[in-house]
């Protein structure tokens, strides 16, 4: 199994952008996904800087994919799509059928998570598409992916998300900026403050959801560390981490260890425990509530 | 009728009112107060309002569609869930089962279904559900080209400058949501329910499903939870509604408050001539959940208002009584424009 970074789903500062990917130009993973897909309003890096950043991972031996918008709204959200499909160079993650039909006809892509495929007949279609990977969205359960890929189409790479707070939703409503009292369209980008998003409890105090501009998250952490003989059977393909502010390279290496056999899966779930920054769950694929931890 | 008034060139975009029935009585109380369509869910998770208790066996349907087609009513089925391996087969067999029963249109969110749907029942009416998030000109030419789709329901979150551009380059029909409980999320593109109590509205056709509720009573006042976990708080003497887990009050820093959205209701009264000059085809009620009551009077104040604003789109102006006739009505007894007004976004 193959290991990828998603897409970085924070606001980060410029400078703490290219030293995080500066770092994981070393680490054991094979795909990066690069680019905004929560808020367009969001622009740490020019265009220049995330192909500065793409070439310098494309030279470490790293798949390069380009991520696009999951909600796609103005004509300047097509706009910036329509840029990124039309680069010669890298793969795109389409996360809206905006850029699965400007990429119709075109070069391969991946099925993004927000793209809604949940059984045979919808794979199929987007592999007809174009697609090239599938990531299956968050909620689906290991026994619906076992049937869906019954017939997997020729080819199609299968990408599930393994690590990291799981994009639940997306608004037209900025709900950071609605915690600071601010409209979307003056929002000061007030985001930046929340390098691993903003967290909110329920009225007794246990941590809820996180709240990330545009888009809701799990306030719990997925892995699906102790899943991984079920992965296997599977023959999913790519396993996905999603991006967090501290101890990124760490977490890598313990999925690269556990993938390849060096520690069981039970020893390296004990040790993320050390480096996740909430509790841990694994509930969706499960078959359960996603926010529930099995074992 | 149409016989050269002053405002014919309105007659093209007089608004379709599109109604919501989860049961007979209540599809009867759409179409005698005024709808020129209803739309219904079979009795099962194929469609995004999965109650107990609600929408229509295929007989009933037979019925439903009867009495629709007696008054030049269209009735709509909703298949639109994403339909699992373990499930599709439910799902084409419903759709089926509808383009039988002589449905006027299924609404159809999944890629897979619609692709079903396209190939073996060509001659049955696709409108794209809102479950489907095509909120773009380039999404909705991809389900117009690949499917025939041939409307489209625009999510609920989208400006009303954007629902302009988009009628304007849209090659389809488009329906907005006029009036009822408002998704603040991109409707298909949100999985908190299933975050909490496993059952979502893309697999099955729920929201914080009522079995997970738990209300507590405790001496500071009433507790709601959702599958254990703390929705809201309300006081003694506070009203209290029901825990949809977006409605709740959270805390972020020191402050609770509804972090996502207060219990309110979406009505779009005032801009109806704006909607009818974009040239939107149709305007939907949300609520299959609800009583005949409910439908009955939503309908006819919509009724009553598009007819107005069709009369007289220069003049028109929501009539306060409607306004509070539907005010009572509204979850959280409070309306908004939603996402079409870019304030509340």
């Amino acid at each position: 199994m193959k290991l990828a970074l998603g897409p970085l789903l924070y606001l980060w500062k410029r400078a703490e952008i290219g030293e995080f990917y500066r770092q994981i130009a070393s680490t054991p993973v094979d795909i990066v996904y690069l680019g905004e897909t929560v808020c367009a309003k969001r622009r740490p890096l020019s265009g220049a800087d995330w192909a500065g950043i793409a070439d310098l991972l494309a030279a470490a031996g790293k798949q390069v994919v380009l991520s696009t918008l999951a909600l796609v709204e103005a004509k300047s959200d097509l706009a910036a799509i329509r840029r990124i499909t039309r680069n010669n160079r890298y793969p795109v993650e389409a996360n809206d059928m905006a850029a699965v039909q400007m990429r119709l006809e075109s070069t391969p892509f991946v099925a993004g998570p927000h793209l809604n495929i949940y059984n045979c007949r919808a794979l199929g279609v987007i592999r007809r598409a174009g697609a090239m990977r599938w990531v299956a969205p968050i909620e689906l359960t290991a026994g619906a992916l076992d049937g869906i890929l019954e017939s997997r189409p020729e080819g199609l790479e299968v990408e599930v998300f393994a690590y990291g707070r799981m994009p639940l939703a997306f608004s037209a409503r900025c709900f950071t900026a609605r915690a600071h009292h601010h409209p979307k369209d003056h929002c000061e980008t007030v985001c930046d403050q929340y390098a691993d998003g903003l967290l909110i409890s329920a009225q007794d105090g246990a941590p809820f959801l996180v709240l990330n501009g545009v888009q809701v998250q799990s306030a719990r952490i997925c892995s699906l560390l102790l899943d991984l003989d079920t992965l296997r059977d599977l023959s999913v393909d790519v396993l996905r981490l999603s991006p967090q502010a501290r101890h990124m390279p760490e977490i890598i290496r313990i999925f690269r260890d556990a993938i390849d056999g060096v520690i069981t899966g039970d020893a390296a779930h004990k040790t993320l425990l050390r480096y996740a920054p909430a509790d841990l769950c694994n509930g969706y694929f499960r078959g359960s509530a996603g926010m529930e931890q099995c074992v | 009728m149409g016989h050269g008034t002053p405002h014919g060139q309105w007659r093209v975009t007089k608004l379709e009112l599109v109604c919501p029935a989860g049961s007979l009585p209540a599809l009867r109380a759409a179409i005698e107060n005024g709808a020129d369509a209803v739309y219904v869910g079979f009795r099962d998770g194929t469609n995004a309002r999965h109650f107990p208790g609600l929408n229509l066996d295929p007989e009933e349907m037979r019925e439903g569609i009867r009495l629709a087609h007696d008054v030049n009513a269209k009735l709509f089925v909703a298949l639109n869930t994403n339909p699992i391996p373990g499930t599709w087969e439910r799902a084409t067999r419903h759709l089926h089962i509808a383009a039988d029963l002589g449905a006027d249109a299924v609404i159809i969110a999944d890629l897979g279904l619609l692709d079903y749907a396209a190939e073996h029942l060509p001659g049955l009416r696709r409108h794209l559900s809102v479950q489907a998030s095509a909120t773009n000109p380039e999404a909705i030419a991809f389900y117009a080209r690949m499917f025939g789709v041939r409307r489209i329901i625009l999510p609920r979150v989208l400006s009303a400058s954007q629902v302009k551009d988009i009628v304007e380059n849209s090659p389809v029909e488009i329906e907005v949501f006029g009036f009822g409980s408002l998704c603040v999320m991109v409707e298909g593109r949100c999985a908190l329910s299933s975050y909490v109590t496993g059952a979502s509205p893309n697999v099955s056709g729920v929201c914080s499903p009522a079995c997970a509720v738990r209300w507590e009573e405790t001496k500071n006042g009433r507790n709601a939870r959702l599958n254990g976990v703390l929705i809201d708080v309300y006081g003694p003497g506070e009203s209290a509604g029901y825990p949809t887990l977006c409605k709740g009050r959270f805390r972020a820093a020191e402050e609770i408050y509804y972090a996502i959205e207060e219990p309110t209701c979406l009505n779009v009264l005032d801009l109806l001539p704006q909607l009818s000059l974009a040239g939107v085809t149709a305007v939907k009620v949300e609520g299959r959940q609800r009583g005949p009551a409910y439908v009955a009077h939503v309908t006819r104040v919509l009724r009553s208002a598009i007819d107005a604003c069709t009369a007289n789109p220069a003049t028109y102006c929501p009539d306060r009584r409607w306004i509070s006739a539907l005010d009572a009505l509204a979850e959280g007894r409070q309306h908004t424009l939603g996402a079409l007004d870019r304030e509340w976004q």
